[in-house]
């Protein structure tokens, strides 16, 4: 990992000792964050699940955290967080590839020079913008004359689910650029020898050989979707409810963290504990996502 | 061997046109999509600027919230957010390059080192909303912070620290390793190398790294909403104690309700945010050009 001093002297001096250690503890920072995590959660969860049985939370279809009679099945919270965050690709993955594929294969310095500040700026716009967007000018002013206004609210999955893509392209663009980028010329050029013509050599020769920092792409963009909160927290309205239908209002589970951490819930209640069950839910499904997505990268990476 | 000279008739033309046409309609394509983004980000900008430009004045900026819109103003959540950037900056700066130093000049190429590593990417993914009820079990409750500017700066430490390691261990992975065989050669211990050769070599991307970082922390909400960040405080903030508010925060709340004058004022508030990160931008191209003037290799 890196370059390792050739040892003169039996022993280093005392200094470079401490400083070691005060470098290595910085970085331990980041296991004490990881495991910090995952114990608050844990430990609150468990509590959950003392008083509702983990069964009836992870399959029931029903959510109501507010209003009594209260009823703790997360399925419509998840339903509603997978709908969102399966618009959102739906939207991303192609803007995403193919600003990918114009940024490594087609610009010339000066597009790049235009396109590289268009994604720069939507992914270092705060998310909240992004929710403000959605319902003053998305959902007013173009999803709901274009569908009817009896056809779909101010508040939808829909919604959020285009802002969210919005947000997420430029992740997919940036990763599956640099995956495009590490494929050798010599692939192109001997295509080309070939006689393939451009697009062949793209479709042909480099997504195939990409697909791996591609595919990680997708999968860290869809953690990042099912992560997301302000913009979603807006944009989809308050309706836990068990649903795929993109023009009614859900509630994603961010959205309801949002909710109730906002509220006055007393520390202790059910309702506050059922936000840390329903923050681990979160937590595991981001988690995993994003060690498949460098799995991914691990086991089916080209080297050349 | 007749079969070979008669294969079918056609089948190998070239077809060249339908083939080129196929790649300037995909061309067109990949211009779309740009186009597309470019007037998204062109409506997003103007809806904003349109909403929030008529309520955006000196009053605005230097009162406080209030219940009636054209008396609201931003700045007890202005101030909330600088000194909440500044904090996570402080804090942020010292960790996050200690810790990319360990990674790229001393740690040797072991199990734990490795797994060290790949923890910080694996943090950089965990949604900002989980390091928020992080911030509230461990600041806000057992060390007792309470709903404080220091336990939402230590929070926004955290959510931020994963992003500025990574951007520092790209910065001394840069530095070619002849910097490093140098100093050593001229009897160096190994921190002198680091202070006085790599690091200098490194900074403007360090740097860089920490700056656009804390343009980050100032537009983050999801996890302040956790540990406490109230929407309308009315009062200056004082770091240690008290309530306080941020401008992401305070958008928020304005945003959520339905009068069309809370959104004029929700987007007066985003102006500044942006203008914020748009500062914040621009002194990281500063810094790096300043820094990075003496450095060749």
């Amino acid at each position: 990992m890196s370059v390792q001093p050739i040892p003169l002297t039996r022993r280093r001096p005392v200094s470079e000792r401490i400083i070691e250690t005060a470098l290595f503890l910085a970085a331990a920072v980041g296991v004490v964050t990881t495991a910090g995590i995952i114990l608050v959660l844990a430990f609150q969860t468990v509590e959950f699940f003392r008083e509702i049985n983990p069964i009836a939370f992870f399959t029931g279809t029903f959510w109501s955290a507010s209003i009594a009679p209260y009823k703790f099945g997360v399925l419509p919270l998840v339903s509603g967080t997978l709908l969102v965050a399966g618009i959102a690709m739906i939207i991303a993955i192609p803007l995403g590839m193919l600003s990918a594929i114009l940024l490594a294969e087609y610009a010339t310095p000066r597009v790049r020079l235009v396109v590289k500040p268009i994604l720069e700026t939507i992914a270092g716009i705060p998310t909240i913008v992004l929710g403000f967007f959605a319902i003053n000018f998305l959902a007013p002013q173009v999803l709901q004359p274009l569908l009817g206004k009896q056809n779909i609210g101010l508040f939808s999955a829909l919604s959020g689910g285009i802002v969210v893509g919005l947000l997420i392209t430029p992740l997919i663009a940036s990763i599956s650029e640099d995956a495009m980028r590490a494929v050798p010329r010599g692939l192109r050029e001997g295509a080309f020898a070939m006689g393939a013509t451009k697009f062949e050599v793209v479709r042909k020769v480099v997504l195939p050989a990409a697909v791996s920092g591609i595919m990680a792409s997708i999968i860290l963009a869809m953690s990042r979707a099912i992560g997301e909160t302000m913009a979603v927290v807006l944009a989809v309205g308050t309706q836990p409810q068990l649903t795929f239908d993109p023009t009614e209002s859900v509630q994603t589970m961010t959205a309801f963290i949002v909710q109730i951490s906002g509220g006055e819930t007393p520390q202790g209640s059910i309702q506050f504990k059922s936000l840390f069950a329903v923050a681990a839910t979160l937590f595991a499904m981001t988690f995993a996502l994003n060690v498949f997505s460098g799995w991914i990268v691990r086991k089916f990476r080209t080297v050349y | 061997m007749a079969e070979i000279a008669a294969a079918p008739a056609g089948r190998f033309e070239p077809a060249l046109m339908r083939r080129k046409l196929t790649g300037t309609i995909f061309y067109g394509a990949c211009l779309a999509a740009i186009g597309i983004l470019l007037l998204a980000l062109i409506l997003l900008l103007a809806q904003v600027l349109g909403r929030g430009l008529p309520w955006l004045d000196v009053d605005f900026l230097t009162g406080a919230p209030s219940r009636n819109p054209e008396k609201a103003g931003i700045l007890p959540a202005l101030l909330g957010s600088i000194e909440i950037a500044l904090i996570v900056g402080v804090i942020a700066f010292p960790v996050g390059v200690a810790a990319a130093i360990y990674l790229t000049e001393y740690a040797r190429d072991t199990r734990f080192n490795r797994l060290l590593q790949t923890n910080i990417s694996n943090l950089a993914g965990v949604p900002s909303i989980i390091y928020g009820i992080l911030g509230l079990a461990v600041f806000v409750r057992i060390l007792n912070l309470g709903t404080t500017i220091l336990a939402a700066a230590l929070t926004l430490t955290l959510l931020i620290l994963p992003v500025i390691i990574i951007a520092s261990i790209e910065a001394f992975k840069a530095v070619p390793n002849a910097q490093r065989e140098g100093a050593y050669a001229l009897g160096a211990t190994r921190w002198q190398m680091v202070r006085q050769s790599v690091f200098p070599a490194a900074a403007p991307g360090v740097m860089t790294g920490i700056i656009l970082a804390m343009a980050r922390a100032i537009g983050e909400a999801a996890p302040l909403l956790l540990v406490g960040a109230a929407g309308f405080v009315a009062f200056l903030p004082n770091p240690v104690s008290g309530n306080y508010s941020v401008l992401p925060v305070l958008a928020y709340n304005w945003a959520k309700r339905p009068q069309d004058d809370f959104q004029g004022i929700s987007g007066a508030a985003i102006i500044v945010i942006l203008v914020l990160i748009l500062a914040l931008n621009a002194i990281a191209l500063v810094v790096r050009a300043r820094l990075s003037r003496h450095i060749q290799w």
